[in-house]
């Protein structure tokens, strides 16, 4: 990078700092190919073919051009089906849903929508990295909410009413969680809705990417299905985790209209409409999915046994990961720091895993272990781990 | 409860995974799922356990028949009978009673051009019943049981994803 141009960068943009895991993710990288990986936040299934060969037949038909900004009415009113079959929620298609590029900018879009300079936004950390930078590029400010192991990594009440102030403008909140795996159940969510209903202004943003990976008993209840919040919740939610569509960069947000048309207004300039070849191929996934999303989630359900049995036999504390393919084990007895334990399981043993603190500052103590990867991959990278545990036990008693 | 058609699945896909392996995968412990296979193997709902084997990659030279048949039901027996005179023999992998065009379909595997043709030739047309026969040979397998034969298995995935 050339420094000279330094001064020319915003300062909203300097004010972010760099990923809190560069050195890791670097040196990650570069041993690409060598390592286990189960350090990737995406599936690794293929998109369900019949999924990519409605995109390829969109292709074939020469549907090649812009969609309406809003994206095309048919993927809006499939999506719309998919949300009260799903959810049993139900949005207009016509203004209360809009078609993004991944759920990453409708997260964004809500953040330059509604954000005034110095409007609070409170954050539930450890949280997916993208919550606090997009709503600093809005010049709106963080307030973190940490939530503990002890707690399941769920949101409590008390913890939200402490951080609500008259200046915040919306909580983010997104369950299942990346990076810690926890869900919020029905009556957790009540329990943050009572908290609110006292609050009538405040705004709720629910990322809800991992709706479809739930693996309770109950199935996964969106915030937005309380009576009381239905008019004030945005979800945000999309198609790259459960219908393994990452690449194809197709997400939506559903809410009160008023909210979802100012989105808009945003998306319309900076991006004009959504790739149309993608939108094609969600109306054959979100009308017609359901039964590859079931199959995906039960072998994530399966691979997430595997990996809490593992990580317990390995001898590290983890919470049972409920939702998302992630799970969140505890270092702290080790004596080591996230990154360190992170760095020296890379070069000693080839397993690529994420330190905690990339999610926030209070995941310090923690790694993330994404289970998106074969049985096969699971099982060894598990045996290398519990090696590599053992033997910084045995390093710290020989001390 | 142990969910019989998820542990069935898992077998099925991999017949190798250890009583332990799936007791975790699916929830449950290692005792109940040794008894539940105990009596799938009692019940006849499992019958053996099969690798899944890419022939053309060894030396083998042999052919994959499909015979159709066409046969006349016999009284009292309908096409259960000519099916056993024929699923008896070693070289029939597969036995099918079928709807549509054709009655019974034989499936032939590692024989020789020269066997299948004899096979039909002396032991199925023969047969009182058979009304007429159609062969087809199995020329390339892209499929089968569930496995795409020849996938490279890679992961263009980048290492770390947030
Ligand atoms: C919690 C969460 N939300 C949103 C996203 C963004 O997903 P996409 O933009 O692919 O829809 C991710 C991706 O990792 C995520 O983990």
């Amino acid at each position: 990078m050339n420094n000279s141009f330094d001064d020319k960068i915003s300062g909203v943009v300097k004010s972010i700092p760099p990923s809190a895991i560069r050195r890791f993710f670097d040196l990650a990288n570069e041993m690409k190919g060598e390592v286990i990986s189960l350090s990737i936040g995406e599936p690794d299934f293929v998109t369900p073919w019949r999924v990519r060969e409605a995109g390829i037949y969109s292709l074939e038909q020469g549907y090649t051009h812009y969609s309406p900004n809003q994206g095309y009415i048919e993927v809006r009113k499939a999506i719309a089906q998919y949300m009260i079959r799903r959810m049993g929620l139900l949005y207009d298609p016509a203004s209360e849903i809009l078609v993004t590029v991944g759920g990453s900018e409708a997260l964004d879009l809500a953040a330059r929508a509604m954000i005034n300079p110095g409007d609070e936004v409170i954050i539930v950390e450890p949280c997916f990295v993208s919550y606090k930078a997009t709503v600093l590029l809005a010049h709106g400010v963080p307030v973190i909410v940490e939530t503990k192991q002890e707690d399941d990594f769920k949101l409590r009440p008390e913890a939200l009413e402490k951080a609500i102030s008259n200046k915040t403008k919306y909580v983010m909140i997104g369950y299942p969680c990346n990076p810690t795996g926890a869900t919020m159940t029905e009556d957790d969510l009540k329990a943050i809705v009572d908290v609110l209903d006292r609050y009538p202004d405040i705004i709720v943003v629910s990322d809800e990417l991992y709706s479809e990976l739930s693996y309770g008993e109950a199935p996964f209840v969106s915030i937005a299905g309380f009576p009381s919040m239905r008019e004030r919740t945005v979800v945000v939610n999309g198609f790259s985790k459960s219908f393994a569509m990452t690449g194809w960069r197709i997400g939506f947000a559903a809410g009160p209209d008023t909210i979802i048309q100012a989105m808009n207004k945003v998306h319309q300039y900076c991006i004009m409409s959504s790739p149309t070849t993608a939108q094609y191929a969600v109306i054959e996934a979100a009308l017609y999915g359901d039964k590859e999303v079931r199959d995906m989630r039960d072998e994530y359900n399966r691979r997430r046994r595997v990996i809490y049995n593992g990580l317990l036999k390995a001898g590290l504390k983890c919470f049972e990961p409920s939702g998302a393919f992630y799970a969140f084990p505890s270092i702290r007895e080790l004596n080591m720091t996230s990154e360190e334990f992170c760095e020296s399981l890379l070069t000693e043993k080839k397993v690529a895993i994420v330190p905690g603190n990339a999610f926030g500052a209070c995941g310090e103590g923690y790694v993330r272990i994404s289970y998106a990867s074969s049985i096969e991959n699971i099982k060894e990278a598990l045996s290398r781990l519990a090696d590599f545990v053992f033997e910084i036990k045995k390093r710290e008693s020989d001390k | 409860m142990i969910n019989r058609q998820e542990l069935l699945q898992l077998i099925e896909r991999n017949a190798r995974i250890s009583e332990a392996e799936l007791a975790v995968m699916i929830g449950s412990d290692e005792k109940s799922v040794a008894e539940e296979l105990c009596i799938l193997h009692e019940e006849n709902v499992i019958l053996g356990y099969a690798a899944i084997i890419n022939w053309d990659k060894t030396e083998r030279e042999s052919v994959t028949a499909l015979i159709e048949i066409r046969i006349t039901p016999q009284r009292n027996k309908g096409f259960d009978q000519i099916a056993a005179q024929l699923y008896r023999y070693t070289q029939v992998t597969s036995c099918y009673l079928m709807s549509g065009g054709f009655d019974l379909m034989v499936i032939i595997e590692d024989s020789t051009l020269r066997e299948v043709a004899s096979f039909i030739a002396e032991k199925v047309a023969p047969i009182e019943g058979v009304i007429s026969t159609s062969t087809h040979f199995i020329l390339k397998k892209y499929k089968g049981n569930g496995i795409v034969f020849d996938v490279k298995k890679s992961d263009d995935r980048e290492t770390v994803v947030l």
